[in-house]
């Protein structure tokens, strides 16, 4: 079972509150001296692949669109054990929403050659947004299994399990497909070998723009988004938390309810 | 004057996250004159039209077809690229649940629409319809526009209010027809498991006790779960902890778990990873019990008690319970 996943660089996205900040022309987060990280959800999704080459066989490859610095994400999931990765990367595809990503990231996905499975995390790591996975499904025309975990192949099929309100859902599709995953104790990403971080160094990456791939260059960058983002503000929190004391837990334990009694809350 | 569909489906259509839907909703059309139409899509009986009518719709479609008897995305996003231009709605609005954040995005794909999701309000300016939501995890508010439509959007759970229940209110009723082929459903339900709940529901639960990385294993679980038996309350957990096996997916509350907002939420053991803070920030009171000083959760909450959680909680607890009985 071919398999492509979807990666994201990400600013790290548990900084302090103080070292957040937008830039307020493309309001965007600033970079600065802060760290890139692979997103953790999207390590799930490279989790999941492993696991299904070491049951089934096949090729695992890793595709990123972002700076050229993104090559970072792709060379950390080579790290993980995928085969190979690919990076789309070209200034006019910065600026690009939700739409122009799936539009950009499935011309990629032609060109390596559509495989059985796509991967994504099933959210971004760090804008929060849950949109590229479905959107890649429509781009491709392909069969989308949303917010899945425990991937298993069957007779030809993919069968997962699917968290909804009130349990869970066993699906069934049939490949190609898209999945966006979600993560769970089945599929907590493994440490990295070093002789595969070593061999991932010494591999090349394909870093392709967007004219390779006959992007649409109407549905890409600032001029290609369909919403306009007017305004983005940090949110301020009032931040002053009453610590209860006491001598002892018990002491702490009595106060806290009392407190609580006081506020009304209870 | 802007129209809204609000999109659910007949075993949805009485629901709270309906409800909150249909808030934005009335208060859109409100603000701009318009109408709202509740599209359920499924069919069903009079007992729901009543409640989306006392909801805030002025008319119901009704939208039968035996391909959506079961909410399956495949067919629910082909009755609808079919259903909205029909329905003339300038918006349509899904709840941002396990359904509508996959049908939102198809959607607007399909219509070459544009799509705001997890919107927490959404108003009308001049020639424009403003969804304000989330990013980074709940550190910024965003403002997007709309000025083409249809716009898809989706309304994020428990951080909209349904409106004062219209009592009484009756509007219009329409049948709709759709055209669907068996053969463009594409992913199918093998199998349906449903959690056993007991006591209340965790994302309608008032008060929450939620558990984390700093409770090391299952087994002290049950310190929360004794607190939220007299709390009557549900118990919640972080990413960490479903991670590590020790409770059921389903508790989890964040980014990709659920959304809640309590009077009353109890994070113990919780370090207060943005993702987690994503999913309850928006809690009327925070109480943090943590070891750690300086964990990120004491930075959101409203009281704090630094210390081991296996030696408050039990005396917490019985407080608790001898203050409710005095």
């Amino acid at each position: 079972m071919n398999i492509v996943v979807c990666v994201k660089q990400i600013i790290d996205p548990e900084i302090p509150a103080e070292q957040f900040t937008l830039d307020p022309g493309s309001k965007r987060q600033v970079r600065g001296g802060l760290s890139l990280v692979i997103s953790a959800y999207d390590q799930n999704a490279l989790e999941v692949a492993l696991q299904l080459r070491e049951k089934v066989g096949g090729k695992i490859t890793a595709l990123s669109l972002g700076d050229p610095e993104a090559q970072g994400a792709v060379k950390s999931a080579m790290g993980m054990g995928v085969d190979a990765g690919v990076l789309v990367s070209d200034p006019a595809l910065a600026g690009s929403d939700a739409f122009g990503v799936a539009h950009v990231l499935a011309r990629a996905l032609q060109k390596i050659g559509v495989p059985d499975l796509i991967l994504t995390g099933c959210v971004s790591g760090d804008t929060g947004h849950k949109m590229v996975a479905p959107l890649l499904a429509e781009e491709l025309g392909l069969a989308y299994l949303s917010f899945v975990s425990r991937i298993e192949v069957r007779d030809d099929k993919v069968i997962a399990r699917r968290i909804v309100e009130d349990g869970y859902e066993v699906v069934e599709a049939s490949p190609p497909l898209v999945a966006s995953i979600l993560s769970d104790d089945s599929n907590v990403p493994r440490y990295s070998k070093l002789k595969d971080i070593m061999a991932a160094a010494r591999k090349t990456v394909p870093v392709w723009k967007a004219a390779d791939l006959g992007v649409s260059m109407a549905q890409v960058g600032p001029g290609g988004q369909r919403l306009q983002v007017r305004d983005v503000a940090i949110v301020q929190r009032d931040s002053r938390c009453e610590l209860v004391s006491g001598e002892t837990a018990v002491e702490q334990a009595e106060r806290l309810a009392l407190r609580l009694r006081e506020l009304k809350v209870l | 004057m802007v129209d809204i569909l609000v999109v659910t489906h007949t075993q949805d259509a009485a629901s709270r996250n309906t409800g909150e839907v249909l808030g934005a909703a009335r208060r859109l059309a409100d603000e701009t004159r318009g109408v709202v139409k509740a599209a359920v899509l499924g069919g069903g009986a009079k007992e729901a039209a009543s409640v989306l009518f006392a909801g805030g719709a002025d008319h119901v479609v009704w939208v039968e077809h035996p391909l959506l008897a079961d909410p399956q995305a495949d067919a629910i996003v082909a009755a609808l690229t079919q259903v909205v231009p029909q329905t003339g709605a300038q918006v349509v609005l899904l709840a941002d649940d396990s359904c509508g954040r996959e049908i939102a995005p198809r959607l607007a794909h399909r219509l070459a629409a544009g799509l705001a999701t997890e919107a927490v309000s959404v108003t009308a300016e001049a020639e424009a319809v403003v969804f304000r939501r989330h990013l980074y995890g709940g550190r910024c508010l965003a403002e997007l526009i709309a000025t083409r439509f249809p716009v898809i959007g989706t309304v994020k759970l428990r951080s909209v209010d349904p409106v004062a229940e219209r009592v009484g209110y009756w509007g219009r009723e329409t049948h709709l027809s759709v055209a669907l082929e068996a053969s463009l459903v594409r992913t199918r339900v093998v199998q349906r498991v449903a959690e056993e709940v007991r006591g209340v529901k965790l994302e309608n639960a008032r008060v929450i006790v939620s558990g984390g990385r700093g409770l090391k294993g299952p087994e002290p679980f049950q310190h929360l779960q004794d607190l939220a038996q007299v709390l009557k309350g549900a118990v919640g957990a972080t990413r960490a902890a479903i991670d590590a096996g020790w409770v059921p997916v389903s508790w989890q509350v964040g980014q990709t778990g659920k959304t809640v907002r309590p009077d009353l939420y109890i994070a113990v053991g919780i370090s207060g990873a943005i993702q987690h803070l994503a999913g309850m920030s928006a809690s009327k009171t925070i109480v943090a019990i943590n070891t750690d000083p300086d964990a990120p959760i004491f930075k959101v909450a409203h009281l704090g008690v630094v210390g081991d959680f296996k030696a408050i909680l039990p005396p917490f607890t019985a407080k608790v319970k001898a203050l409710a009985e005095s």
